[in-house]
């Protein structure tokens, strides 16, 4: 049985990061060999190889253009994933905060309507993007929020918030109320016990919601298409704008972006992974 | 002045319940009270509402001359003991027991100090370094008392500590919580259902039901003097044997008797002639060659004694006897007369 389980687990792997591969591959290879109709998938130091062969030369080529604007670009990649950084964390960070306060407020104390302020929480996420793309447009240019990074990071925010409410109300609700009662006649205020005892308790809710929150901020598109043509351009978008460039499409430089552009995300996910796996109960209150 | 009294202390629930019906209890310093009743007696709540953890609807709390009724929990000094033991899972014991200390500036010397004066009391120096999650239930509520008892509090309050506890460590805990009031007379309120351990823990035992005290007794007026039908039949197990019928005059002496029989059992109380609860302990009840007759119909041994139900002419009644019988072997049951308890029917109150 043990070994069977790799039967499934090398295979999915292979699959999973295929597409991985695949963009380290491109990443590697001259504009040529990238757009060449024969596939060449063994990298090789080799100068010179026939078309047709399945090596191709490695070179770092790409990720050394990365560092210099592009043509017809104003800045480098490395700016633009800079603010694609800058956005995401802030606004996940925000998210975090917020919601869980306001997670705390509503599995805590008693709040008049609290079941329907929770369903309005919920139903901001009830529209699609795109409906409200004009109207917060229109907002945004009364309070000069387009192309700044301030205007993407509340953008984020507010659509996260509800997520992050309503995930983390789940986890606070999971940890029981002794623990605050115990901290409280121990001689502490309730703010104290909310920040020694619900917060590293609810440390693996926030990780949850954090690495949704940044995902969600890390890879949208449709907003920060409309609301950003110079400054706060985020990664997306700015690899959307290399289509229909007179060079055409530099896809080494884009395997490469994308590579880097997905590093950040894997390495976050991978340090909180084990609030991911170690589930919400600690079992030393039996319920 | 009493070290904590409640005056008139209510609470009811948003949801219209009413928990706590107005009690008052007055609780001297050293004394070790135990509040005793049937879940959902308001006992929970009544304790939950000395340590400020829940707030009074009404009536008044006052602990070292200082009315506290609305304090928060961090302005009364209590030490509070959880059915569930509230361990933070995430500290080691010994950060558990220090957490108290922590935020009242106490010296690390005098932390560590502390924490080994109350690990030793309690045996736990060997799991100081543990998490929650690695101990045993009676060690988790060690650790429990002993994060109570590091800050020597005015009062502690302890809900229902022993309860999910097995029998070896329930014992064996209870002989130490026993210990530590006789040898250091704290003051402590403790709330059970386990009638057991309120007779072996307490100084007063306050037998409460439906949000209200039936009646406030040491262990023994509690037992041999019951208040009313409430308490004859919650404190004892079984139950006192309770029995309707009336008080007649039968030439110069009263006797109590039921419809329907010729059984007269002599009365010696100074009362009148009326309908009554007649009741009596199991143990007050013994086999004889004469007397009431009756047939056994079920015979419950535990070893040391047993219980034998008897079915009487007056109604069935609970004997404790060490004495085996047969189901369905015709005996004969002797009261004890001086041990007889009667009980007004309608107030429910004991007359005498």
């Amino acid at each position: 049985m043990k070994h069977l389980r790799w039967l499934v687990i090398i295979p999915y792997f292979g699959l999973a990061t295929l597409p991985l591969c695949w963009l380290f591959f491109t990443s590697l290879k001259t504009q040529e060999a990238a757009i060449s109709p024969t596939a060449s998938l063994i990298p090789s130091t080799a100068e010179n190889i026939a078309p047709g062969d399945l090596t191709f030369s490695a070179t770092l080529d790409a990720y050394r253009k990365l560092a210099t604007p592009h043509t017809g670009k104003a800045h480098a990649f490395f700016h633009y994933l800079f603010n694609s950084v800058i956005i995401g964390l802030l606004s996940t960070l925000t998210s975090v905060v917020l919601g869980t306060g306001c997670a705390y407020g509503f599995s805590r104390f008693r709040i008049a309507g609290a079941r329907d302020w929770l369903f309005f929480i919920l139903s901001t996420r009830f529209l699609p993007p795109l409906a409200v793309v004009v109207p917060v447009l229109m907002m945004y240019r009364i309070f000069d929020l387009p192309n700044t990074h301030l205007g993407l990071i509340f953008l984020y925010t507010a659509f996260n918030l509800s997520l992050a409410v309503w995930l983390m109300k789940g986890f606070i609700d999971e940890i029981p109320r002794a623990y605050e009662e115990a901290a409280l006649v121990d001689g502490y205020s309730p703010f104290q016990a909310f920040y020694k005892i619900i917060l590293p308790h609810s440390a693996t809710g926030m990780a949850v919601t954090a690495v949704f929150c940044l995902i969600s901020a890390w890879n949208e598109y449709g907003f920060a298409l409309a609301l950003n043509n110079a400054e706060a351009v985020t990664v997306p978008v700015y690899f959307a704008g290399l289509q229909g460039n007179i060079q055409g499409i530099p896809w080494p430089q884009i395997a490469a972006g994308v590579l880097i552009f997905v590093v950040p995300i894997a390495v976050f996910t991978v340090l909180v992974r084990n609030h991911l796996l170690r589930g919400v109960t600690f079992g030393t209150i039996k319920q | 002045m009493p070290f904590l009294e409640l005056q008139n202390l209510q609470k009811t629930y948003p949801d219209g319940t009413r928990a706590v019906r107005g009690i008052d209890l007055q609780v001297d310093k050293g004394e070790f009270i135990v509040l005793l009743g049937p879940s959902g007696c308001g006992k929970t709540t009544t304790l939950r509402m000395i340590a400020g953890l829940e707030d009074p609807t009404g009536g008044q709390i006052t602990l070292d001359n200082q009315n506290v009724t609305h304090l928060p929990p961090s302005q009364r000094d209590v030490g509070f003991v959880f059915q569930f033991y509230a361990l933070y899972p995430h500290m080691n014991v010994q950060k558990n027991i220090a957490f108290p200390l922590e935020n009242i500036g106490t010296s690390p010397a005098d932390i560590e100090s502390a924490i080994n004066r109350v690990a030793h009391a309690l045996g736990i120096e060997a799991l100081l370094n543990q998490y929650p999650r690695q101990l045993s239930g009676g060690d988790q509520q060690r650790v429990s008392l002993a994060r109570a008892m590091v800050r020597t509090p005015d009062i502690y309050l302890m809900d229902e500590p022993l309860g999910t506890l097995d029998a070896e460590h329930r014992l064996e805990l209870r002989a130490f919580i026993r210990r530590q009031q006789l040898s250091l007379s704290i003051t402590a309120i403790y709330v059970t259902h386990d009638q057991e351990e309120a007779m072996s823990l307490a100084d007063r035992i306050v037998v409460m039901d439906n949000g209200k005290i039936r009646q406030i007794g040491s262990p023994s007026e509690i037992y041999t003097h019951p208040a009313d039908l409430f308490v004859a039949n919650f404190v004892g197990s079984p139950g006192m044997n309770l029995l309707s019928g009336q008080i007649v005059q039968r030439g110069n002496s009263l006797t109590f008797t039921r419809p329907d029989t010729d059984i007269h059992i002599p009365i010696h109380a100074n009362i009148a002639p009326a309908q009554v609860v007649f009741g009596m302990r199991p143990e007050f009840i013994r086999p004889a060659n004469r007397g009431i007759p009756g047939k056994v119909i079920l015979s419950e041994y535990l070893g040391s004694h047993g219980y034998v139900h008897v079915d009487t002419p007056i109604g069935e009644l609970v004997m404790r006897t060490t004495d085996r019988f047969a189901t369905g072997e015709k005996i004969h049951l002797h009261l004890n007369e001086t041990h007889i308890r009667l009980f007004d029917p309608d107030t429910e109150t004991a007359l005498a």
